[in-house]
């Protein structure tokens, strides 16, 4: 006869290995997409903020008599800057606030594995975001009547998310350098916004530059991310764009592998040397 | 005494806020950060202005637009630099609180605090200026530039922005770290509707009249004319009003919001000590 145990309706069956892992994404995902919809003023600055830049540089185009395709360009990359800023401030720049508070730490003395929370972080960011940038394509397009010319959406979803993997993975190795960071976090993560929005052709398209150029830009995933996206919308785009869409859709894959594994050897190396160093709790104010 | 007062707080908060905004990192770094994020932001100005016109610099529209993005720098840099400082002070330093105790005067505080990012910022409209006239035919001849009208508009111009700066700091102290945003939007509306980079008949005219309401549309016009002269004047949106009436206008709205800043302050000043807002911290 077993013996009945008072405590046993209160044990919870430990989750490990996968389970864990897939628990841990889980669990960072979720503050990122059900909390950041409960603040109202985000989900308003979020969208509000690219577009004030969208519409600046539409109406430059206007004053200067641009062909109105450009202005197709710029709402197009003006939605994708919701990604590079999600990027910048809630991947980057996370563990370094996560340090200012005091979660760091017991981020990692929890039995869970750090890539699992940063790949949650990603995933949450990266659906968040979506509804973001969609928003912002919906209102720039109704606001400045863009036209849109689909010939191929399975390549077209493609590269989307190829782009938008490899951008997160990008995210998940610098989350682990601004491990070391302090206050420069934030100041690094501003100096990385006008200099990417530039190199990157997020208001004109990349094959404007010289084309070493736009190649060394290329290395930021959403480089060929636009510029093929801007082939496959526009009646125009093929004619501006930088490279064939299957080259970009190729490279895109490559930077996805490279960025996961890389982010994966990065943290746990960031990780040794910022406990070797005694930085994970350190606020230099 | 009370000058004295004004005095010490305006000083100890330049000396403060200098130390905050450059020693987070050495100066080789610091000045990169300072010159590389203005002279980026022009560049894609430049890059969009140079692939549809095909590299034609000599046009007056691309003048208007360098000049007005280049001294747009100020806009930013002093209203979020006078209101991220309590931003700063409140949830990140936690001092707002000793701050209010000590004896000094919380608006000049502020307006001190402004000072590093007033400082870094002219750097920046120095650098960006400089590189468009050696590089892209920005038109700016020193012996033509009117002197006078230029250190006028600017010295009105930086007063009105810190009245601007003082009312965004007093509204934030009732508003929670999140909305650290604030700055960040109110100074990309005015970038849209005071036609910085492009002039404001290009604008829906419904939109238009917001644009004349604000003061930085006058200002941004006034040092586009002090600088480039005739060029600025040919567009029709302020071409009616002579440097006179423009200089007129620019008092007027500055005093205006001086007077609002004063009772912007005293308003959200008297609320955030009734809710027990100074030591606030928010958090997240």
């Amino acid at each position: 006869m077993s013996q009945y145990n008072p405590l046993s309706s209160l044990m919870v069956e430990k989750a490990t290995g996968w389970r864990l892992f897939i628990k841990t994404i889980i669990a960072r995902a979720y503050p990122r997409i059900i909390g950041q919809q409960r603040e109202k003023s985000w989900v308003f600055f979020d969208i509000f903020l690219p577009m004030l830049a969208v519409s600046s540089y539409v109406f430059v185009y206007r004053a200067i008599h641009a062909p109105e395709e450009y202005v197709g360009f710029v709402v197009v990359g003006g939605a994708m800057t919701a990604f590079w800023m999600n990027i910048m401030w809630s991947m980057s720049s996370q563990l370094y606030w996560e340090k200012e508070q005091g979660n760091l730490a017991l981020y990692i003395m929890a039995p869970n594995s750090m890539m699992a929370v940063l790949l949650g972080m990603a995933v949450g960011g990266m659906f968040a975001t979506l509804l973001r940038s969609v928003a912002i394509i919906l209102l720039g397009s109704l606001l400045f009547h863009v036209q849109y010319t689909i010939g191929n959406l399975i390549q077209l979803l493609a590269v989307f998310f190829a782009a938008i993997t490899a951008l997160y993975g990008m995210g998940m190795m610098s989350a682990s350098l601004f491990l070391l960071l302090s206050r420069e976090a934030d100041h690094l993560a501003q100096l990385a916004t006008e200099p990417v929005f530039l190199v990157s052709g997020f208001y004109f398209p990349i094959k404007s530059f010289n084309f070493w150029i736009a190649a060394a830009a290329s290395i930021i995933p959403l480089t060929l991310g636009l510029d093929a996206m801007r082939q496959l919308v526009f009646a125009s785009g093929p004619a501006l764009g930088f490279l064939n869409v299957r080259v970009e859709l190729t490279i895109l894959f490559g930077l996805c592998i490279a960025f996961l594994f890389g982010a994966r050897a990065l943290l746990a190396y960031m990780e040794r040397l910022a406990i070797r160093e005694g930085r994970l709790t350190e606020s230099r104010r | 005494m009370q000058h004295p007062e004004n005095l010490r707080s305006f000083k100890i908060a330049t000396w403060l806020g200098w130390q905050i905004e450059s020693n987070w990192t050495d100066p080789f770094l610091f000045a990169v950060y300072s010159i590389v994020k203005p002279l980026a932001s022009a560049g894609i100005l430049v890059v969009m202005y140079s692939i549809i016109t095909r590299g034609n610099f000599n046009t007056p529209i691309f003048p208007y637009i360098y000049f007005g993005n280049a001294f747009y720098i100020y806009v930013g840099a002093v209203m979020s630099g006078i209101s991220w400082a309590v931003i700063d002070d409140r949830e990140h330093y936690k001092t707002l609180k000793y701050m209010y105790i000590a004896p000094i005067r919380i608006p000049v505080y502020w307006l001190g605090r402004g000072v590093a990012r007033f400082l870094s910022g002219s750097v920046a409209v120095l650098i960006t200026i400089t590189f468009g006239v050696l590089f892209l035919h920005v038109p700016l001849d020193l012996t033509k530039v009117d002197w006078p009208l230029f250190i006028v508009s600017l010295a009105m111009g930086i007063a009105m922005l810190s009245m601007l700066g003082l009312i965004l700091a007093s509204i934030t102290l009732l508003v929670a770290h999140h909305f650290f945003l604030i700055g960040e939007a109110v100074a990309s509306a005015l970038y849209l509707f005071s036609g910085a980079i492009f002039p404001l008949d290009v604008l829906p005219a419904w939109i238009r009249p917001v644009g004349f309401a604000i003061p930085i549309t006058y200002w941004l016009e006034l040092m586009r004319r002090s600088l480039a002269g005739d060029v600025a004047q040919a567009f029709p949106t302020l071409a009616r009003f002579s440097n006179l009436q423009l200089l007129g206008i620019l008092l007027g709205l500055s005093i205006l919001f001086g007077l609002l800043s004063v009772l912007v302050y005293r308003f959200c000043d008297y609320r955030a000590r009734e809710r027990g807002l100074i030591d606030f911290v928010t958090n997240y």
